[in-house]
């Protein structure tokens, strides 16, 4: 990228709120019901309903701000955004336009030149969702279901404070991890419970006019979210050099493809007419209110990261990954908790193995078939030297294929490491009486070999010599 | 013995209680005189014969077994507006000309679950825009008392269907004078209530933050009795008040003795009819021999609140009409070529002109560069004018004048100009603004046609308003009169 | 303040009603006078007022967080016109 121009990007992300029931009715929100069957006459806009707010919409909202530091608005107002479109049933959606609910927030990132890097966030506002249209499977028709029609979604959009692709995506993943460990969104985003558009410009280095800026929209990835802005730096880039102009417009990414493509303009400029829903009322939330649910605030990812270093004296890079989610956090303090040796330990295993299996199995931590003391259990009977790490990791294998714990699995199989120094000896000496040739090559000089000897132990041992005794002992034994 | 369709609600409910007749006598009764008087009138677009029938049944059933509720067996119509479950519910418009509804609408289950029998759904002015029921997709309504007359609107239906004597009270609703002037047209009882003191959940909406629902009957007690039924809060409508309903029939009867009554010198100009100001002065003549003192009050900004009204209701309007599109119910335009074509020619062929009117001048107050000066605007101006009414109930109890500037006027007399008729709510619209509650009642007649006397209050005042207008039936007969052919 | 025939198009387009040629002159005509009559507020003495919310000044009510609404799709769908497999059809829409 050249270093004549400069990258503003901002990001609009719909994160939909995991309520059981709808923004302004009673009808449910789980995904992947038949089409309908979640739309109750509020939904599909009957004439004469009405909305009536969700209170814990209006608590998610709030708890989003406090975590971000940002004003949780003492009054706040929705709004009519007026347009046509079949998904849309009423013709209109309700949204937030003048008083949004949060004002004003920040979220901190590591910056494209390694340092912290504080993005503002402008606001972020509550509105309903809109429905689904299928296009595949009717001969020039579209089908409409409205079962998201109505879901709550939490538009959080952050200051054009972003100057590359990379720190989008840092704090995207920022936003998603905070939403998640509120518990206020799934964050899912093949279902499409978190969305991320993006607005991108660029103008010459040192200019303080914004460039015209695009809009990518729908980005369902965090790799679709870096590839779509690092292909529309570039084509603006090119317009630009070109002698060009950007046009302000709507552009889909083809991942496919991998490129952006403007989207067939909506007839009219949009013209959404927007006022203060009659409807429904301004909402009021009290001091009071927002105090408690301060107090019900969760650790955050970031001050949960820094404990995890200064407490348990993990890598940050390895404290960054046993955060990412709270769940996962949760699993390995409770590890910690249950183990008697070093945290650092209980994390290696947690980001190696524990992941590895998950990954493989496709699970969520939530499903993993190794519990967090039963991996301490694990943990412990390496450090007290019951087995070695590598029989471990067939004691792990066993564990998660449900044959019990460290102990029983051990015990069951046998895997207890022999560190009974006779019995250990008189393999060893069994191994260089069979293999005198090596002995011969080793006492001449080819010190290589100790791993031959090393292997033909365990391999007699099947594997369950403590290798730091019979090391010792080859060693020594060989040295003649 | 007064004839059952002559006798009030208090009277029908004495005469069920007591075993003179039965609801289903009673409703049989009605039913006929629908049948052989309505194509005179067009009031009703919807006669529920077979099941008022089986209701009055029940009804009867209940009452036997001792357990009729406050309604049980009173025959009763409703405005077209209010959405009934398994009926069609037109809202006066082709839009909705098929469309059964499948839920009821808060008042309809209230009543309903009070005992009352439905008889029919009443005529209005399209989707409540009008003042003339003459923009019904199903045809005008006739005056009773002069069938070449307007009974007014948008409530025409209820109006006229109540003053034929084709059933004892009607459901309505009020957005800018839509039950109180017809109630004066057509010699009725109208009241809106305080905004927020009847649920608008299952009510088709036309301005959100002006409509109510109300009735029309032909005493203030009927109006009590059946407003009762209807107020209170409801979770369903976010606008709604949780304020308790007093015993608006228990109160009748307080003392009037010093009720102050502010009477608006702006409204005795020339606008009104000379017939029309004599009729209410004589009737606030009559509420003085019952103690209540007179004084001059003044709304300054008194002559706002019409161009307020036409921004914020048709503002309204605009976005509570986008709904109808032919997608999920209402009329659908036949082969359309594309999802463009399906909504201009479903909505364009759906509603009737007036109608489209409001749409664009909505659009056009709310659109780019025009929020400002309209509708933000027009907002404010209604927040003088509450605060108008707010300094003058310092002073006063309640305010009263006419309700219409003239009587009924003749159908077609003003189509042509849409100012013209906009300007037949100059009394009432004030009310609306503001969320008072306010009534008409009939005060006088004018070459045989009646005029109404209009009454507003702070919020929360229904009780002292039915209360003035029941003492001063108790002293005068113009709310007994009938019109010739429906006596 | 008069309308002129494009400003009524685009409101019409913007509105999604199909005018009828016969209907569009008087539309105009009708609407022009209309914007006119409510011009008049501009006079009104408005400076420092808050725009009214709500006539009573009340705030939003709050409901709790429970699915009270079954499934009634095949209840709703009986007003619809055009509907298959429990989708809503409409002219294909193009993205």
């Amino acid at each position: 990228m050249s270093g004549r121009w400069e990258v503003v990007i901002g990001l609009e992300i719909h994160t939909q709120l995991a309520t059981k029931s709808k923004i302004f009715s009673g009808a449910a929100t789980a995904y992947g019901a038949a089409p309908n069957t979640q739309a109750c006459l509020v939904d599909l806009g009957y004439p004469g309903t009405l909305p009536v707010l969700n209170r814990e919409v209006v608590r998610m909202a709030a708890m989003f701000g406090l975590a971000v530091n940002a004003t949780v608005a003492p009054r706040s107002v929705f709004a009519r955004k007026n347009y046509f479109y079949p998904d849309l049933p009423k013709g209109y959606q309700i949204s937030q336009y003048e008083l949004p609910i949060v004002a004003g927030g920040e979220l901190y990132i590591a910056g494209d030149d390694g340092e912290r890097k504080r993005i503002g966030i402008t606001r972020a506002h509550l509105e309903e969702d809109a429905g689904k249209s299928i296009h595949e499977g009717f001969d020039r028709q579209s089908g409409i279901d409205l079962n998201r029609a109505g879901t709550p979604l939490l538009e959080i959009v952050s200051e054009p404070d972003l100057r590359s692709a990379r720190e989008a995506v840092a704090y995207m993943r920022k936003i998603h991890s905070i939403v998640r460990y509120l518990g206020i969104s799934d964050g899912n985003m093949q279902e499409g419970s978190f969305r991320c558009d993006a607005n991108v410009s660029v103008r010459p280095r040192g200019q303080e006019k914004l460039g015209t800026r695009a809009e990518l929209k729908n980005l369902n990835s965090f790799r679709f979210v870096e590839r779509a802005i690092n292909f529309e730096i570039e084509r603006q880039i090119d317009v630009l050099e070109d002698g060009g102009e950007v046009v302000q417009e709507t552009r889909l990414y083809d991942a496919d493809r991998d490129e952006t493509r403007s989207m067939r303009s909506k007839e009219e400029a949009n013209d959404y007419r927007y006022f203060p829903d009659p409807d429904l009322l301004p909402v009021e939330i009290d001091a009071a209110w927002v105090d408690e649910l301060r107090a019900t605030l969760p650790e955050l990812p970031d001050a949960k990261r820094e404990r995890f270093v200064a407490q348990y004296d993990v890598k940050p890079d390895d404290a960054e990954i046993l955060t990412a989610s709270r769940a996962l956090a949760d699993y390995y303090e409770a590890a910690v908790a249950a183990s008697s040796g070093a945290p650092q330990a209980v994390g290696n295993w947690v980001i190696g193995e524990l992941t590895g299996a998950l990954n493989r199995d496709g699970l969520d931590i939530a499903e993993s078939k190794v519990s967090a003391e039963q991996l301490a259990g694990l943990v412990d009977r390496i450090a007290d030297n019951t087995i070695s790490g590598k029989i471990a990791k067939e004691v792990f294998d066993a564990m998660w294929a449900g044959e019990g714990s460290a102990d029983e699995v051990i015990a069951a199989r046998g895997l207890k490491q022999i560190t009974d120094t006779s019995a250990i000896e008189a393999i060893v000496d069994k191994v260089i009486a069979a293999n005198p040739g090596q002995v011969a090559e080793y006492r001449a000089g080819k010190d290589k070999l100790i791993g031959f000897f090393v292997g033909q132990v365990m391999k007699e041992t099947q594997g369950k010599a403590n290798p730091g005794v019979v090391n010792k002992m080859l060693k020594a034994k060989l040295a003649g | 013995m007064t004839a059952l369709h002559d006798m009030t609600l208090s009277g029908l409910k004495a005469g069920l209680d007591t075993g003179d007749f039965t609801a289903v006598e009673l409703v049989s009764a009605l039913l006929g005189r629908i049948e052989g008087l309505d194509p005179q009138l067009n009031a009703f677009i919807t006669v529920l014969g077979e099941s008022a029938l089986a209701d009055a049944a029940r009804a009867d059933e209940l009452r036997a077994r001792g357990e009729a509720g406050p309604l049980c067996g009173l025959p009763i119509v409703h405005k077209d507006i209010f959405c009934m479950r398994d009926v069609r519910t037109t809202c006066g418009s082709r839009m909705l000309e098929n469309f059964v509804s499948p839920y009821d609408a808060t008042i309809v289950e209230r009543l309903t679950g009070a005992g009352a029998v439905v008889l029919g759904k009443t005529n209005m002015d399209e989707f409540a825009m009008g003042s003339s029921n003459e923009t019904s997709f199903f045809g005008p309504v006739k005056n009773p008392w002069d069938t070449a007359r307007s009974p007014g609107g948008s409530s025409g239906g209820s109006a006229a269907a109540v003053a034929a004597r084709l059933a004892p009270a009607a459901t309505a609703t009020d957005t800018g004078g839509s039950i109180r002037q017809p109630a004066a047209l057509t010699g009725t009882v109208g009241i809106k209530p305080t905004y927020g003191r009847v649920s608008r959940y299952g009510m088709i909406a036309f301005a959100s933050s002006l409509d109510q629902a109300g009735v029309i009957t032909r005493s203030a007690e009927d109006a009590a009795r059946l407003l009762g039924a209807m107020s209170g809060f409801d979770e369903r409508d976010s606008t709604s008040i949780d304020h308790p309903v007093p015993d608006y029939v228990g109160e009748l009867d307080a003392s009037l003795d010093g009720l102050r009554i502010g009477i608006v010198r702006q409204h005795f100009d020339a606008g009104l009819d000379a017939g029309c100001a004599q009729a209410v002065r004589d009737a606030l003549a009559v509420l003085e021999q019952r103690g209540a003192v007179l004084t001059e009050v003044d709304l300054p900004n008194l002559d706002y609140c019409v161009p307020t009204y036409y921004v914020v209701a048709p503002a309204e309007c605009s976005s509570n009409l986008s709904r109808f599109d032919g997608v999920r119910f209402g009329y659908r335009a036949e082969n359309p070529e594309d999802l463009l074509d399906l909504y201009c020619r479903s909505r364009g062929e759906g509603f009737g002109a007036e109608v489209k009117r409001r749409i664009m001048t909505g659009t056009y107050v709310l659109s780019a560069g025009y929020y400002d000066a309209y509708y933000l605007q027009a907002q404010k101006v209604r927040q003088l004018i509450s605060e108008d009414f707010r300094r003058a109930f310092a002073d006063v109890d309640l305010i009263a004048g006419p309700t219409t500037p003239t009587p009924a006027f003749k159908l077609g007399d003003k189509t042509d100009d849409p100012i013209t008729m906009y300007l037949n709510d100059i009394y009432t619209i004030g009310a609306n603004l503001a969320g008072l509650p306010a009534l008409s009642a009939p005060c006088g007649m004018v070459d045989e046609l009646p005029v109404g006397l209009h009454l507003v209050g702070p919020h929360w005042s229904e009780g002292r308003l039915l209360a003035a207008t029941h003492q001063y039936q108790q002293d005068t007969a113009w709310h007994e009169a009938a019109p010739e052919a429906f006596r | 303040m008069s309308l002129d025939n494009e400003q009524v198009q685009h409101i019409a387009l913007l509105a999604r009603l199909r005018l009828a040629d016969d209907e569009f002159g008087e539309t105009v005509e009708k609407l022009s006078r209309i914007v006119d009559f409510v011009d008049q507020l501009a006079a009104a003495p408005t400076d420092g007022v808050v725009p009214m919310a709500h006539p009573l000044n009340a705030v939003q009510r709050l409901r709790p967080d429970a699915v009270t609404e079954p499934d009634d799709r095949d209840h709703l769908q009986q007003n619809a016109a055009d509907v298959s497999d429990g989708l809503y059809l409409v002219p294909k829409v193009i993205e």
